[in-house]
């Protein structure tokens, strides 16, 4: 029996389509190559190659088969609606192991672009009894170069910017399997009892529709319009919502939605944080590192050749291996996590500091803002009472102390804390773009006088320009500041009532 | 009968939906997914004392010893720690329970240590030698300024954010319901701080403050202790508040210190509570904070470790004092040795008798035949303690967790977090849940009380809080239920300032009391200078050298 002819209108239909989704996931995953990786021209170059290289490799593959080519259209379909509309969810969470990354994700580029290989060359030989050969390359090529063009200018311009780059390669993966369930339905004279296929494709559209939804549940929807630009990771830790976004000029990591860094200018803050102290402190042998688990503190200790161990404590794990594992963090704090000298404790600073004997000749105290209780404590005169007990008696400390432009209270909340623990102080500040203007507390068990000499090679800081970050302009003068204790944290209802008025 | 009983659980919690919530239980199996017993006084011991059935078992054993302190409390054990000090060490300590430390016993486990009772104690605001010598034994009180003000131990005192109240389906900070206050209300507050510094500034002929910590040192003018006479709803009344929200604000203080209702508190007692804590400097400024309070995970269990460890092997544990017979030259104590199940019997030169005082109609001699009426007085009230362990946080809106944490619905007093200082905001915890039957006959809350399960108790116990914490049976894996028979006396109208009571706080011959229950107010300070100053009338007697901390 030969099966009557397939009316091509459909088809041609359905041609557009697949060739508008096989492009979109190319473009997903070279998007999501650069995002991740870097180096734009380089990531999608190779991601078209492999992409170009499977499609030929799949058109190849279907010479071999030989019988029930309207099936095995509508398997590839079905696989593609899979693989394709999960690949941006899948090349992102591949992207969490380093090890696993660069396989997984060139591996699925070319699964995608092999089964995308397959559709036009079967599709051909479904319609070649139906339409005249060159008619039918005609019109097929046609409607699969549309496709491309369309793809090419709604991912950009319309689904990237509304959808995000998750629901955009779902809501393709949609389309490949309403084409699964069509095609069905066109050849249904060639494939017989559809059973099998028909239970598949439902279930590869449940999936999507549900990996759908839950893109929108888990907050990608209000992160991305929360953050201006595009979210590479988000995840929630035990401890706090942590959130990679990129754009042209660099990455940002957020912290339960506070900005921490971003790789432009983040080298002014640390500079600022690190080479102050050692300047007070030459020779510096013992360092401890407590929060900055994004090891960009490390990376300008490290400079110092004195130095001979790092303990860095931070209470995230998540954002540690973050630091140790990404290529985007390791790039950035040039790997000082994966360095020799340096330990990392996932643990509470306070806890750490109240168990522990050892002595450092320099501590650094890179904490979030204290906009809770729980980080408040962290900027209590117990938690320094304890950082004294750690600190050898010619050391000295530096304390990340917000904004004294925005926040001037509270800036000289945590000045006044740390004096009243018994410390020599003195405050310091530097304009970081991405944060504004940004103030630091230097201390130390003796007094001590200006720092003067820092090592060399420095972007931001220099032996010229250094007094000027003592002394502090109207703006953000000295108060009466109270002491902030465990049981009265005026510094956290302090905080709060300034950094409102920004909001 | 299941239904009348889970009825009857229903009905002592307090909850009218928790009747249908236990009716629905009917169906699920017996014992919640989670692990827990009932801790808490052994009934039975206590029992043998009532019945009488000892006194007629032969002695087993006698021994001799020159002070035999009975109950191992903070009375008990103050009394112990005072001898100590002095260099006496010629006593002994008789404890009905297998564990001392009485009202301020705790626990631990894998997670916490975590109170099973008494869990704070403000920083004395005008000084009191013995509670700063106690608590900078324990490291507490760190020093002294150049003025002379005492330097606290920053990470003892209870650390921001202290307290909040679940109101309306959200957490607010503090404990007044200020969301929703009318100007009216607000007013109310204000006038009731302020009425309270007056009380706290108020000074007698003979310079004695009006309400003092210890209550002894209280100026007995009538003209103050005639409060005593009315209930403290009556004083609120007659004063003029007549908010609801005032109301609860007030109720929650005498239910949380006292374990009475507005009604059942002393008006003295009610306003003691607020003016006691505070200086009163400034009567016209804005309302002073009261004094910090001092607190551990273990509560005053931190205490009641270091005053058992001063103790050192003089404590017997396991021992039902069941008759003490005062003699010329001091007295003799039978009790029942539980382990060995023998009666033995003491020869003391001196008793301190730091019992609850309602024992003391079975116990004391004298009195078994001829009670001293104002002994009825005495009313305890039942509690339930839980101890919930927690695999993490639970979920809720508004102000974040805080040390103490208050449900506006609720007959329970909310619950502490005992992982409150230096907590690191995740992980597991042990939340420790207060009931007190407030406003209800104690011999009733106590029986139905003794006659729950703990599985019928530890549902009670997650039904109260899940409203606020719906989420909370999912991340419960243990409660530990804690049932106190008399946990505490209530300072009802006419109770503190009475004759007759004052009265029985005298010695018979060289019984010596020291309870807290004696003071009229059921607080850790007067549990200590009751111990402290028995025993020191004690070594006054046997003519030892010693500094007095009664100063």
């Amino acid at each position: 029996m030969t099966p009557s002819p397939v009316r091509p209108g459909p088809v041609y239909l359905t041609v557009l389509v697949i060739a508008t989704c096989g492009l979109v996931y190319e473009l997903v995953a070279g998007a999501l190559a650069s995002y991740l990786l870097g180096d734009t021209v380089t990531q999608f170059s190779l991601v078209i190659g492999i992409y170009l290289t499977a499609m030929g490799a799949g058109a190849w593959l279907s010479k071999f088969i030989e019988r029930g080519v309207a099936r095995r259209f509508i398997e590839a379909e079905i696989a593609v609606a899979f693989l394709g509309g999960f690949s941006a969810p899948i090349l992102s969470f591949a992207f969490l192991s380093p090890r696993w990354f660069h396989p997984a994700f060139y591996g699925l580029v070319f699964a995608i672009g092999t089964l995308v290989g397959l559709e036009i060359p079967l599709l051909l030989r479904l319609l070649r009894r139906s339409v005249a050969f060159k008619d039918l390359v005609a019109q097929v090529l046609t409607f699969d170069y549309l496709g491309a063009l369309a793809a090419s200018l709604l991912f950009p311009l319309v689904f990237v910017p509304h959808l995000g780059l998750f629901r955009t390669s779902l809501l393709f993966g949609l389309l490949n399997a309403v084409v699964a369930f069509t095609s069905i339905r066109l050849f249904r004279e060639e494939i017989g009892p559809p059973g099998g296929l028909v239970a598949r494709a439902a279930l590869v559209t449940v999936l999507l529709l549900a990996g759908y939804a839950s893109a929108d549940r888990l907050s990608d929807l209000s992160e991305e319009q929360l953050y201006a630009d595009e979210v590479l990771f988000a995840k929630s830790s035990a401890y706090q919502r942590v959130v990679l976004t990129k754009n042209r000029a660099g990455f940002q990591l957020f912290l339960n939605g506070h900005l921490q860094f971003s790789s432009v200018d983040e080298y002014r803050y640390h500079e600022a944080l690190v080479h102050p102290a050692f300047a007070l402190v030459p020779g510096a042998r013992r360092i401890a590192v407590l929060g900055g688990g994004d090891g960009l503190a490390v990376r300008e200790i490290l400079r110092h050749p004195s130095v001979e161990s790092v303990t860095l404590v931070d209470l995230d794990p998540m954002v540690t291996r973050l630091a140790r594992e990404n290529p985007l963090f390791t790039q950035l704090n040039g790997g000082s996590l994966l360095s020799p000298k340096v330990t990392v404790i996932n643990d509470d600073a306070m806890t750490w500091l109240e168990k522990g004997t050892a002595l450092f000749d320099l501590v650094f105290v890179d904490f979030p803002d204290p906009n809770s209780f729980a980080v408040g404590k962290l900027y209590t005169k117990r938690f320094y009472g304890l950082l004294k007990r750690r600190l050898s008696p010619d050391g000295a400390f530096a304390v990340q102390s917000t904004s004294p432009l925005f926040a001037r209270k509270s800036f000289w909340i945590i000045d006044r804390t740390i004096a009243a623990a018994g410390f020599a102080t003195r405050a310091y500040h530097a304009a970081v773009p991405s944060f504004g203007e940004w103030g630091f507390v230097l201390a130390a068990p003796k007094p001590f006088d200006l720092p003067a000499r820092l090592v060399p090679g420095l972007r931001y800081l220099s032996d010229e320009t250094l007094p000027a970050l003592f002394s502090f302009g109207p703006d953000m003068a000295r108060w009466e500041a109270p002491v902030n204790r465990l049981h009265d944290q005026v510094l956290v209802r302090t905080y709060e009532s300034e950094w409102r008025k920004f909001e | 009968m299941r239904p009348s009983r889970r009825e009857a659980i229903a009905a002592l919690v307090g909850l009218p939906a928790l009747s249908s919530f236990l009716a629905s239980c009917r169906e699920a199996p017996e014992r919640p997914p989670f692990g827990g017993v009932i801790a808490g006084a052994d009934v039975l011991r206590g029992h043998r004392i009532r019945t009488g059935e000892l006194l007629t078992r032969p002695v087993a054993r006698r021994e001799s010893v020159g002070v035999a302190i009975l109950g191992a409390g903070i009375s008990g054990l103050s009394a112990a720690w005072t001898l100590t000090r002095s260099g006496f060490t010629d006593f002994r300590l008789y404890e009905l329970e297998d564990d001392p430390g009485g009202n301020a016993r705790s626990g631990e486990n894998a997670v916490s240590a975590f109170p099973w009772g008494a869990h704070y104690v403000p920083v004395p605001v005008y000084g009191n030698a013995a509670l700063e010598t106690l608590l900078s034994e324990v490291g507490a009180l760190t020093g002294r300024t150049p003025e002379g003000e005492p330097e606290w131990a920053e990470e003892m005192l209870c650390a921001e954010p202290e307290e909040r109240l679940f109101f309306r389906g959200i957490w607010y900070e503090g404990l007044y319901p200020r969301a929703g206050a009318s100007r009216q209300d607000r007013e109310e507050l204000s006038r009731f701080e302020r009425e309270m510094l007056r009380f706290a500034a108020l000074r007698d002929a003979k310079g004695r403050r009006a309400f003092a910590i210890p209550r002894r040192r209280s100026s007995d003018d009538a003209e103050w202790t005639v409060l005593d006479r009315i209930s403290m709803r009556e004083w609120l009344t007659r004063s003029g508040f007549s908010g609801a929200r005032l109301f609860w604000f007030a109720e929650y203080a005498t239910r949380d210190d006292f374990g009475s209702s507005l009604d059942d508190t002393s008006a003295w007692a009610g306003i003691h509570y607020f003016a006691s804590r505070l200086r009163g400097a400034s009567p016209d400024g804005p309302f002073e904070e009261p004094a910090a309070f001092l607190t551990w995970p273990e509560g005053n269990g931190r205490l009641a470790k270091h005053l058992v460890k001063s103790a050192g092997n003089r404590i017997v544990t396991g021992a039902v004092v069941f008759d003490v017979v005062p003699k010329a030259e001091g007295a003799t104590v039978r009790w029942l040795d539980v382990p060995r199940n023998e009666v033995v019997e003491v020869t003391a030169r001196h008793v301190v008798y730091a019992l609850p005082r309602y024992t003391a109609a079975r116990v004391l001699a004298p009195w078994r035949e001829n009670p001293p009426a104002f002994l009825r007085s005495f009313e305890y009230a039942p509690w339930l303690v839980a101890n919930l362990t927690l695999s993490g946080r639970p979920a809720d809106r508004g102000f974040p967790l805080c040390w103490d944490n208050v449900l506006y619905d609720s007959r329970g007093l909310g619950y502490v977090v005992a992982t409150h200082q230096g907590d690191r905001g995740h992980g597991p915890t042990v939340l420790t849940y207060y009931l007190v039957f407030a406003g209800e006959d104690p011999r009733k809350a106590r029986e139905k009380l003794l006659s729950a399960t703990w599985s019928e108790l530890a549902q009670a116990v997650l039904a109260d809080l899940s409203r606020a914490h719906p989420d909370l049976p999912s991340l419960v894996t243990n409660v530990d239920v804690f049932l106190w028979g008399h946990a505490m006396a209530r300072p009802h109208p006419g109770f503190v300032w009475h004759p007759d009571r004052a009265a029985l706080e005298q010695p018979v011959g060289r019984v010596r009391f020291a309870h807290a229950d004696a003071s009229g107010l059921p607080l850790f300070e007067e549990a200590q200078d009751a111990g402290v100053r028995a025993a020191e009338a004690i070594l006054a007697e046997e003519g030892e050298r010693f500094t007095s901390l009664l100063a």
